[in-house]
């Protein structure tokens, strides 16, 4: 028998097969209905956000990597991180804007901390926020989707639905609630919506949201293409659905008993839908508090986690002055991961109730 | 419906790869040339060498024995002679004494009295286990009698049987169970008289449903009081922990054994060689194991004795079909990699497998996925272990449950980063101890 070169190694002799870089590409692709989705509703100049934060993310990476001769370009995270900061950037902004979000978020935010697997913040988040406050006004002033174009007058486009409530209500408007608040002001709906309303009885604006007709950044519009990607890797297995559904569900459950307060309309007065809908909600809860390094390890941490994102959105959003909820809150929760992960642990198996009793039995 | 029990916390789903040798019945191997009987084929001290070299040996005589409280006999396999008494290296590393032993050309026939254990009392049976040299043939090799002695303050209500097999490759133990299932299920009676348990329960995989009517049917065909469990497929439900939180529901406490929960727990091999052991006085020289993998030209079942070389079992299946790039003693998942064809079987060698090329990945950064956290069956934080460890922090890895880890090979399994997660457990638990 002819004798074979044989390996020798620890157990488990056999891997899953997903590895880091699968779940980095499988992310950028569960994000492309979105980012679609953008680049049709505003155009060619969305193309250009997005591509100069993409190859500013990688270039980034590449040099980073050429310095600590760390090869780290195709495990698809720089990718990804682009991508995200580029579906966070209003389809309007210079194109500076969107190449200083992706330097700060991989150089400061990723690399200064350790790189891949070592940074407490999310990386395009942190570059969005970084820009955001930088530069406040063009990173909040928008143009409107192309399915809106027409009936949109410039005013209303150049503002999110968001900030333009807030603005409405913090101005005196009490009464409405967000979407009849934002009718009265003209804010027109797609025909589709209409038509979808009249069935349904929900309101044309909430529908608008839901599919992506309204003013907003690049990757965030459109709740439903955002839910597909969601959907994706929830059936892949790349997220599971602890930090999306609680922090969705209690952003949207403190939104309807207390969001009504600051519009005047009381407890039980906000809306549930449009509140998940509007925003960046929907890309934090399924693209960005997701995001592995960030979030708590443990799935009892990650609801507790996202509690307190659920929390902090609702109070941003309602009680505070910036149209900045979602980013915020993730950044200030990124904060608390890792205490989260030393203080919720798991309950080791065979440490049950009854097993507990009895040591403490033992020990008296 | 009705749901099928598994265990709840974690557990992973590997490809149960049993297609290779689950249709080949047990063959028994041509006598080899030459064998190599190790002294510590069981967990514990080694056992004490009772022959030298030259002497001769008859096949079920004690060569080896038992040399502390948890320790085992070792007899020969063969009649023959002793060639030498050399150094070996196991397959699972470890190293001891082996008698190197050259068979006769003509062997003895095995006896074919019975024995009637019903007239035997517990004692009697237990200290018979312990002459015949029974270990648990799952893997762990715990010497049976050991495991079979209940103190006396402990109460056994439940003896549960380990048919799961839940390692891929491996159907040593599907065979068994269908082959000589009667066998088996009568070695589980003797040990329920042993220890004086009132349920005998077998626990089988739901990829073996041909096993679990089989076994059904000898239980209602000779009147056994024995529920047959089918499992919802998991790995790892074979370790005793997870199949008993599966049938009875009951979680063993950390550092706690079966007993603490009132039960016992064996493998289905373990019954079927104590059924030999009792009723046919046959000592523990000989086992099933499945020669078996993407590189083995005919993967088969074979009784081989104990001592048998890997290059023997190799040669009997053909060889290889393609370049193999690990050999395991084991399972896939638990199992050990060797370099030496030479290594020999021991008592607790379920599987020789043959593995091919697989694809290669480099290991990133650790992600914080938490996929180790969630694949844990005791729900350990397998993250941060490893990171404790790698820092060399030891002490703050013992006290984060290090010892609890018993290095199923889940975390590693489904890591992404592919980090050396049990390689590192296994480093730390030997830096951790010897730092105490």
């Amino acid at each position: 028998m002819n004798k074979p070169t044989l390996t020798v190694s620890s157990s488990p002799h056999l891997h899953a097969k997903a590895d880091t870089a699968s779940i980095m590409w499988s992310v950028s692709l569960a994000l492309a209905p979105a980012s679609l989705w953008g680049v049709y509703v505003f155009g060619f100049r969305s193309l250009l956000v997005l591509g100069v934060s993409i190859l500013t993310a990688l270039l980034s990476e590449y040099l980073l990597g050429k310095l600590y001769k760390e090869y780290t370009l195709w495990d698809g995270s720089a990718f990804l991180t682009g991508l995200l900061v580029g579906m966070n950037m209003s389809p309007s902004v210079p194109l500076f804007i969107p190449f200083l979000a992706s330097v700060f978020a991989i150089f400061v935010a990723k690399w200064v901390f350790g790189g891949l697997g070592a940074n407490w913040a999310n990386p395009a988040l942190a570059g969005r926020v970084f820009v955001f406050f930088s530069f406040t006004t063009p990173m909040s002033s928008y143009v409107a989707p192309r399915t809106l174009a027409s009936a949109l007058p410039d005013a209303l486009a150049s503002a999110t639905p968001l900030s333009l409530s807030k603005t409405a209500v913090s101005g005196g408007t009490l009464g409405f609630d967000g979407s009849s608040l934002l009718s009265s002001m003209g804010y027109p709906a797609t025909d589709l919506a209409q038509n979808l309303s009249a069935m349904t009885g929900i309101s044309a604006f909430t529908i608008d949201t839901f599919l992506g007709n309204v003013a907003g950044c690049i990757g965030e519009v459109s709740a439903l293409a955002l839910l597909i990607g969601g959907l994706y890797l929830l059936a892949r297995k790349i997220i599971t659905w602890h930090i999306p559904v609680t922090y969705l569900l209690s952003t949207a459950i403190l939104s309807w008993i207390f969001g009504g307060i600051p519009s005047g309309l009381g407890m039980f007065g906000g809306s549930f839908l449009s509140s998940i809908f509007s925003g960046g909600l929907m890309l934090g809860a399924i693209f960005m508090a997701t995001d592995y390094v960030t979030s708590p390890i443990s799935h009892k941490g990650q609801i507790v986690f996202a509690l307190g994102c659920g929390f902090f959105t609702f109070l941003f959003r309602y009680f505070g002055s910036m149209p900045e909820a979602v980013s915020v809150s993730i950044l200030l929760m990124n904060i608390f991961t890792p205490m989260i992960d030393r203080y919720i642990i798991p309950r080791k198996f065979g440490d049950t109730r009854a097993f507990r009793k009895k040591q403490k039995e033992a020990r008296a | 419906m009705q749901r099928i029990p598994t265990f709840s916390k974690g557990g992973v789903h590997p490809d149960d790869r049993k297609v290779y040798s689950r249709s080949a019945a047990i063959e028994r191997l041509p006598m080899p040339s030459e064998l190599i009987v190790a002294l510590s084929q069981h967990l514990g001290a080694p056992a004490k060498a009772l022959k030298a070299k030259g002497d001769t040996v008859m096949k079920g005589e004690k060569i080896g024995e038992a040399s502390g409280f948890i320790s085992s006999d070792v007899h020969s396999p063969v009649s023959g002679s002793i060639k030498e008494i050399r150094k070996v290296t196991l397959a699972n590393s470890v190293q001891c004494d082996a008698f190197v032993i050259v068979p006769d050309e003509v062997q003895p026939a095995d006896p074919e009295e019975t024995v009637d254990w019903q007239s035997l009392d517990g004692s009697e049976l237990l200290s018979s286990i312990k002459d015949m040299g029974i270990v648990g043939m799952g893997g762990a090799t715990f010497p049976a009698h050991v495991k079979f002695s209940i103190p006396k303050d402990k109460k056994v209500d439940s003896f549960v049987v380990n048919g799961v097999e839940c390692e891929p490759y491996l159907t040593a133990d599907y065979r068994i169970m269908l082959e000589k299932g009667e066998q088996a299920l009568e070695g589980a009676m003797i040990v329920a008289k042993i220890v004086k348990a009132e349920r005998v329960i077998v626990g089988v995989e739901m990829n073996k449903p041909d096993c679990i009517d089989h076994l059904k049917e000898i239980v209602k065909e000779k009147g056994y009081p024995i529920e047959i469990v089918g499992l919802k497929m998991k790995y790892p439900q074979g370790d005793e922990k997870q199949l008993l939180k599966a049938i009875l529901n009951r979680e063993i406490p950390s550092g706690k054994l079966p007993l603490d929960v009132g039960a016992v727990v064996s493998n289905i091999g373990t019954c079927n060689a104590i059924y030999e052991a009792i009723v046919l006085k046959k000592s523990l020289y000989e086992r099933v194991i499945s020669v078996t993998g993407e590189c083995i030209a005919n993967p088969k079942n074979v009784l081989a004795p104990v001592g048998t070389k890997m290059s023997d079992l190799l040669d009997f299946c053909g060889g290889f079909s393609k370049e193999p790039e690990k050999l395991i003693s084991g399972g896939p998942m638990m199992g050990f990699s060797f370099f030496d064809t030479e290594t020999p079987m021991t008592k607790g060698s379920s599987g020789l497998l043959a593995l091919g090329a697989q694809k290669k990945y480099r290991s990133t950064a650790c992600l914080n996925c938490g996929r180790c956290v969630a694949a844990c069956p005791i729900a350990l934080m397998p993250a941060k272990l490893y990171r404790y460890i790698s820092n060399g922090e030891y002490e703050e890895a013992m006290n984060t449950s290090l010892m609890d880890c018993k290095e199923c090979g889940c975390c590693a399994y489904v890591c992404p980063a592919h980090l050396p997660l049990v390689h590192t457990m296994k480093t730390g638990k030997k830096l951790g101890r010897k730092k105490k």
